[in-house]
């Protein structure tokens, strides 16, 4: 029976994993097999963990202002690697108008503050390869 | 990508997406084993188990990094619990590896229980299997000590570590005496803590009055994984065991045992499915469980009658 | 009135309310009692437990006239791109009317890495301005004189090398260090538990910390060595409780390692200053102010045996919630943090930052600030508020709800000590835990709607994407990384070399005090990087604890 699999990631230095953490709980509750890193995961390490683990999908948070340099660098990373179908999304302290750039990148979606979990969730089921 | 071919190259992403078929019990799993079968039986299974908190992954981190100064390649088979009520799980032992995933001559892949108990072993096998065609030299199967299908699993490690800590009360007198006997070596984690010594003296005594000891008596090793002090010890305990069973025959023994215990794994599941199947599709599953239901028959005789059919 | 007599009044009204509900239900998920009344706190001792401004256990406020003196320190925090468009932001600040400074170092700076370090890519400048040697900081003090102004630091993991820097920089300037007015945040236990940003491991940190308490009492005495912070502990979803009781046992842990490193309580805890969060929750906010100052005073008197009145006072900063701006309709946030400075100034704050409207989406821009800086100024002094002291104290439900929020600090309090101290329940994940419980309990009362958050999950509006937020340019990074290039070109490499090698044997003696060698090196312009990478060999780094 497969699973769904999610790497929740937090690239950059930045040390606010409220978000993350909340995150990673509430798609375990919906079901998901949840791998979480932890702080501080250069890309390489992020997209080397997204393929060990065989995930379908990897999210990531960033707060710090980071995100249009390491977002793509991950999608990159992992295209790189042959991981062409996981689904990779974003969320974290993200201008409105970054978020075209990031989509043209590879991120399917990025989640701002406020966004409830269930949507999160919902945008998995329905977009996961 | 032919995924046999690839792993066999040693591409990693093989070796993930074939892990990936063993845990989805696709019908893709059966081919890949077969074909990657005749390339196992070279790696050393190290399976480590203990109570929850214990500081397993911490410990296999630093174990991990010990081999690899040695040169071998490390395969990592991480086992958490899955959620009963959601079917989710927080796979949350990576995290303590984080330092192994930038070598090449590392792989750590999670696994949740997915609450089937019985097929957890049986996948958990074919995953070190996997990995030992890939050609890793070491590799470690880390799962909480809490239940029958987790003992399963470290049994079918060629040495067996369990790691306890000082201060853990009195549950951790029913742990002791349920992985006593699966234990071939004692890690006693966080040994700067309180209760160390008393934790040492009160396994020994234990060991002491263990009426099964062959002439191999588990040695115990304190640690402080978090300060890498022990590792040392610890892997020359683990090499030691692995040189008594090899000597012994004991190793062959217990992979015999573990060939058998293989192959009927795959025959049970393979012959269950089938049958279970074929009652589903007939339609007769449901006419059996009415009549076993109404006391017109019972499950004895429905089984005995379905065996006599379809096992002819 | 006679408790008997306001007992029979209450039943007879309980009774009332009784028919009134039946017919009209109150508003789902409100606090359990609807009434306080002075049977609430007729257990609570005026004199014992309220007392008076400037007195123990100091409920009512630490200084005996409070804003009747002089308003609280305005405070904003700021800082980003290079140390030169920080210095231009903070002279700005001053000439605005803000009384303080206030250091936001970006994230490679807080964690001791340089700029050119790979691991600092894409994060130099963002979130505050990068700080890689001396060089950079007499930039940013540039113009600013340090005798005059008192500067507040957000800077933990390498509080040491910054507090050397600044040191360093008023020497140039013919500053004494004992004239030196401002803060080090230095509170790596938070840092650990809540806010991410830590380099070593919990016993050499503590070292350090303890280094900096006994420098500082001989040579920077008007320094608070730290600020133990709450804030972050609040912002990563813990209660209120949560937040003053882990800090409180934070602070203890702080005073048990000076002490153990044969300090005296009275040297250093005057110094030892707290940080604490303005939530939403107006009064709620207010008794936390007031039940922190109380448990504070009764550990250093009862636990320390401290004998200065000033070694008792919970001294505090307070920065508005920034966890609780909204990124939908971002103006509302005003109105948020206008509520948030009401409480923190009836709590009795000494010092504020105000968040801007727009940090839910970026750093804020020069006109949020403004706003944010004027929200200060309307409070103080158009509102009335900062007239009389603690105006609050006395109402029923504030006092019986100040007893309660000490009432769960102290069980906190105790769990931990059972545990065996707060260092030892971060290692356990202990404190983690309970925070990021609270933080999916808050997500998940939000997600049912039994928390209404304003344009959130109620009175949503379809919204342009907001306009002109601050954008730090990614060439910040590329001209920082060439300054730095520069720097290190023109500097006494000998020298630099010769002062690690010195640092690097002291941080072996376990008995040395850190602080002048590190000073040494900082004046020799060695950099955060090169100072913190002796150390990190050393001291090695702090492996997280997570437990989900």
């Amino acid at each position: 029976m497969a699973k769904v699999r999610v790497l929740v990631a937090k690239p950059g230095l930045d040390g606010h994993d409220r978000g993350a953490k909340v995150v990673a709980r509430a798609l375990r509750d919906a079901g998901f097999e949840v791998i979480y890193t932890g702080l501080r995961q250069t890309p390489e390490q992020i997209a080397e963990a997204a393929l060990q683990e065989d995930v379908n999908v990897v999210a990531m948070s960033i707060l710090s202002g980071a995100h249009p340099h390491l977002f793509p660098k991950v999608v990159n990373l992992l295209r790189e690697k042959g991981m062409n179908d996981v689904l990779i999304i974003g969320g974290g302290v993200i201008p409105e108008t970054d978020i075209p750039a990031l989509k043209e990148a590879g991120i399917a979606e990025v989640f701002t503050p406020g966004t409830p979990t269930g949507d999160i969730v919902e945008f998995i089921k329905a977009n996961v390869k | 990508m032919d995924i046999v071919e690839e792993l066999l190259k040693g591409n990693r992403l093989a070796l993930s997406r074939a892990i990936t078929a063993i845990e989805n019990e696709t019908d893709e799993a059966m081919d890949i084993m077969k074909k990657l079968y005749p390339h196992t039986g070279h790696a050393f299974v190290l399976g480590i188990t203990g109570p929850p908190g214990a500081g397993k992954s911490t410990l296999t981190d630093k174990l991990a990094r010990a081999y690899r100064e040695q040169g071998k390649t490390v395969g990592i088979i991480a086992i958490d619990p899955t959620s009963p009520f959601t079917g989710g799980a927080i796979l949350g032992d990576r995290i303590r590896m984080n330092g192994l995933t930038m070598d090449e001559g590392v792989f750590i892949r999670s696994m949740g229980t997915r609450g089937s108990l019985g097929g957890l072993s049986h996948k958990t096998a074919d995953a070190v299997k996997a990995m030992d065609a890939f050609g890793k030299d070491i590799i470690f199967v880390e799962t909480v000590g809490v239940g029958q299908s987790e003992v399963d699993i470290v049994k079918a490690a060629d040495t067996t570590m369990v790691v306890l800590i000082p201060g853990m009360g009195d549950d951790i007198q029913a742990i002791k005496a349920g992985i006593l006997e699966i234990g071939d070596v004692f890690t006693i984690n966080k040994a700067d803590h309180d209760g160390a010594d008393k934790l040492v003296r009160e396994m020994n005594m234990m060991l002491d009055l263990d009426g099964l000891m062959t002439d191999w008596r588990p040695p115990i090793q304190k640690v402080i994984a978090s300060q890498n002090e022990g590792i040392t010890e610890t892997i020359e305990n683990i090499e030691k065991h692995f040189k008594y069973i090899s000597e012994n025959g004991i190793l062959t023994k217990r992979r015999t045992e573990r060939s058998k215990n293989e192959m009927l794994d795959v025959l049970h599941s393979r012959i269950g499915s089938y049958i279970t199947n074929k009652l589903v599709e007939t339609g007769k599953m449901d006419e059996y469980v009415e009549k076993i239901k109404a006391r017109e028959t019972d499950p004895y005789t429905v089984v005995s009658h379905v065996m006599k059919d379809m096992l002819k | 009135m006679s408790n008997e007599k306001i007992q029979a009044g209450l039943d007879k009204y309980n009774a009332s309310v009784e028919k009134a509900t039946s017919k009209f239900p109150e508003r789902p998920n409100l606090p359990e009692q609807r009434l306080y009344t002075p049977l609430d706190i007729k257990d609570t001792d005026y004199a014992d437990e309220i007392g008076f401004p400037g007195m123990y256990p100091y409920t009512r406020g630490v200084q005996p006239t409070m804003y009747r003196g002089r308003f609280w320190t305005m405070r904003m925090y700021a800082g980003f791109s290079t140390a030169a468009e920080s210095n231009k932001r903070y002279r700005y600040l001053i000439e605005s009317g803000a009384t303080g400074l206030s250091c936001a170092f970006d994230l490679p700076t807080q964690i001791g890495y340089d700029s050119d370090d790979p691991i600092s890519e894409g994060e130099v400048g963002k979130v505050g301005v990068a700080i890689d040697s001396l060089a950079d900081m007499e930039v940013l003090f540039d113009q600013i004189d340090l005798g005059k102004v008192s500067t507040s630091m957000t800077i933990n993991a390498p509080a040491s090398v910054l507090l050397s820097m600044y040191i360093a920089v008023a020497e140039k300037q013919g500053v004494p260090a004992d004239q030196l007015k401002g803060t080090i945040q230095n509170d790596i236990l938070k840092e650990y538990a809540a806010r991410g940003t830590y380099i070593f491991p919990p016993r050499p940190s503590m070292r350090l910390i303890t280094n900096i308490f006994e420098y500082c009492s001989k040579n920077v005495p008007k320094w608070n060595t730290i600020s133990i912070s709450g804030y972050h502990i609040r912002e990563a979803g813990s209660t209120a409780s949560q937040e003053i009781a882990f800090t409180i046992a934070d602070g203890i842990a702080y005073c048990e390692a000076a002490i153990k490193a044969g300090l005296h309580i009275d040297d250093f805890a005057g110094r030892l200053s707290f940080f604490w969060n303005a939530h939403n929750n107006v009064l709620e906010e207010v008794a936390k102010f007031r039940a922190s100052r109380r448990v504070w005073a009764k550990v250093m008197k009862e636990r320390f045996h401290a004998e200065k009145p000033k070694s008792m006072m919970l001294r505090v900063h307070t920065q508005t919630a920034g966890s609780m701006l909204t990124a939908q309709q971002p103006n509302n946030n005003i109105i948020r943090v206008a509520l948030q400075t009401a409480a923190a100034v009836m709590g009795g704050t000494q010092s504020l930052h105000t968040n801007s409207r727009d940090e839910a989406l970026a750093l804020p821009t020069e006109e949020s600030v403004m706003i944010a800086l004027r929200t200060q100024q309307i409070v103080a002094y158009e509102s009335g508020l900062a007239d009389v002291i603690d105006p609050l104290a006395g109402s029923y439900y504030v006092e019986a709800l100040t007893n309660k929020i000490e009432k769960e600090a102290w069980e906190y309090i105790k769990k931990i000590d059972e545990i065996g101290g707060a260092v030892a329940a971060i290692e356990k994940g202990y404190i983690q835990k309970e925070i990021q419980d609270s933080a999916y309990k808050w997500q998940m009362d939000v997600e049912s709607g039994a928390k209404t958050i304003v344009g959130v999950n109620k009175f949503q509006i379809e919204e342009e994407p907001p306009k002109g937020l601050l954008k730090v340019d990614a060439s910040v990074g590329v001209a920082q990384c060439k300054r730095l290039a520069d720097m290190k070109a023109k500097r006494d490499n000998d020298a630099v070399k010769s002062a690690l090698a010195d640092l690097k044997k002291a941080c072996q003696d376990e008995n040395e005090n850190l602080m002048p060698h590190i000073l040494n090196a900082v004046r020799t312009y060695a950099t955060l990087g090169e100072i913190c990478g002796v150390m990190r060999e050393v001291f090695g780094e702090y492996e997280a604890h997570v437990n989900l």
